[in-house]
């Protein structure tokens, strides 16, 4: 491939995340291609990012209102390609209200909205943003957070469970998953889902905050790095 | 053309913790009132509709509360039809 990846970047109203993220895309050798939600056109990108913020205000439910937005219509036809989707927290809360992905997030059990970072374990390698990772490595990663915890009905979870579904869990820094390392209550300890076929994931933790050695960990910067390797490889 | 008015009752699903109702909950003893075993914090919807057809109105709330008002995968709700009169927008000029 001769042209860098283009990760396609929406923002919606109240999106505060979206210029991170596409430095975080910048900085690890891909192109952010920007996208207004009003835009049912995703500009030919391999691949796009949900950014975290308060998308229209948080009014209703988080995300309930977005997905209705027309680039998430053209969300919908990308992961129906099979090509990567990423939802960053408030992209996280959008994907689940649109039914791309299992369960929903609600408020934090401690009802705090909570800044810190956090250790989350690479639960499974099949999405393209943890396919050059290994099971069981520890990310640290901040989160940012008042309605991050993920909750689903117990036959989703036993789905989600069954299917291997869960992409990141909170832990310890050595990897162990516990209710102290649990920093919203979420089932199971679960950051992050994937579909079913792997290629859209959600997860609360900000890895495009985690990019940067300079300015904190760089947890993040792995899953840039294994989707945009995934990428070349298959546009090469 | 008349219009409905409704009220749409929200609360997370039985089985899931709530932690505003926990919050509550445990607030209550401290101003003497230790007797609450129970407290679930939900979100109240009202609405006017203004339909052709008076009978279809509850059917569209419902539908209306089903998909887009509540998510399924954590909240329930029940529908209520409240008196006609003082609705919100009885004058016919509701905001844009």
């Amino acid at each position: 491939m001769t042209r860098r990846p283009r990760v396609a970047v929406i923002t919606f109203p109240g999106s505060n995340d979206d210029r991170d993220a596409a430095r975080a895309i910048r900085l690890l050798g891909g192109e952010a291609v920007p996208v207004w939600h009003g835009e049912a056109d995703l500009g030919g990108a391999d691949a796009v990012i949900l950014p975290g913020g308060f998308s229209h205000g948080d009014y209703l439910r988080t995300g309930a209102i977005a997905r209705f937005a027309p680039a998430l219509g053209a969300v919908r036809e990308h992961a129906a390609t099979g090509r990567p989707v990423l939802g960053i927290c408030n992209g996280f809360q959008i994907l689940c209200e649109a039914g791309l992905l299992p369960g929903a997030l609600i408020r934090n059990r401690s009802l705090s909205f909570i800044c810190r970072v956090v250790h989350v374990r690479v639960e499974t390698r099949r999405t393209p943003f943890t396919a050059q990772l290994s099971e069981g490595e520890v990310l640290d990663i901040p989160i940012k957070h008042g309605e991050g915890q993920f909750v689903a009905t117990p036959g989703e979870l036993a789905r989600i469970e069954g299917e291997g579904l869960a992409v990141f869990r909170y832990c310890t820094p050595d990897g162990e998953v516990s209710e102290e390392a649990n920093p919203n209550g979420a089932m199971d300890g679960i950051a992050g889902v994937r579909d079913e076929r792997g290629n859209v994931v959600g997860l609360m933790p900000h890895p495009e905050h985690a990019v940067d050695p300079d300015i904190g960990p760089t947890g993040g910067q792995p899953l840039f790095e294994s989707l945009f390797a995934e990428l070349l490889a298959t546009l090469s | 053309m008349t219009v409905r008015r409704f009220a749409v009752t929200v609360t997370l699903k039985e089985g899931l913790l709530d932690p505003q109702g926990e919050t509550v909950k445990g607030a209550l003893p401290t101003m003497g009132w230790g007797n609450v075993t129970e407290v679930r914090v939900g979100k109240h919807i009202e609405l006017a509709v203004e339909v052709e057809d008076a009978a279809g109105a509850r059917a569209q709330v419902e539908e209306m509360a089903a998909r887009f008002l509540t998510n399924p995968v954590i909240e329930d709700f029940r529908v209520e039809e409240l008196p006609a009169e003082a609705g919100p927008s009885e004058n016919g000029q509701g905001t844009s």
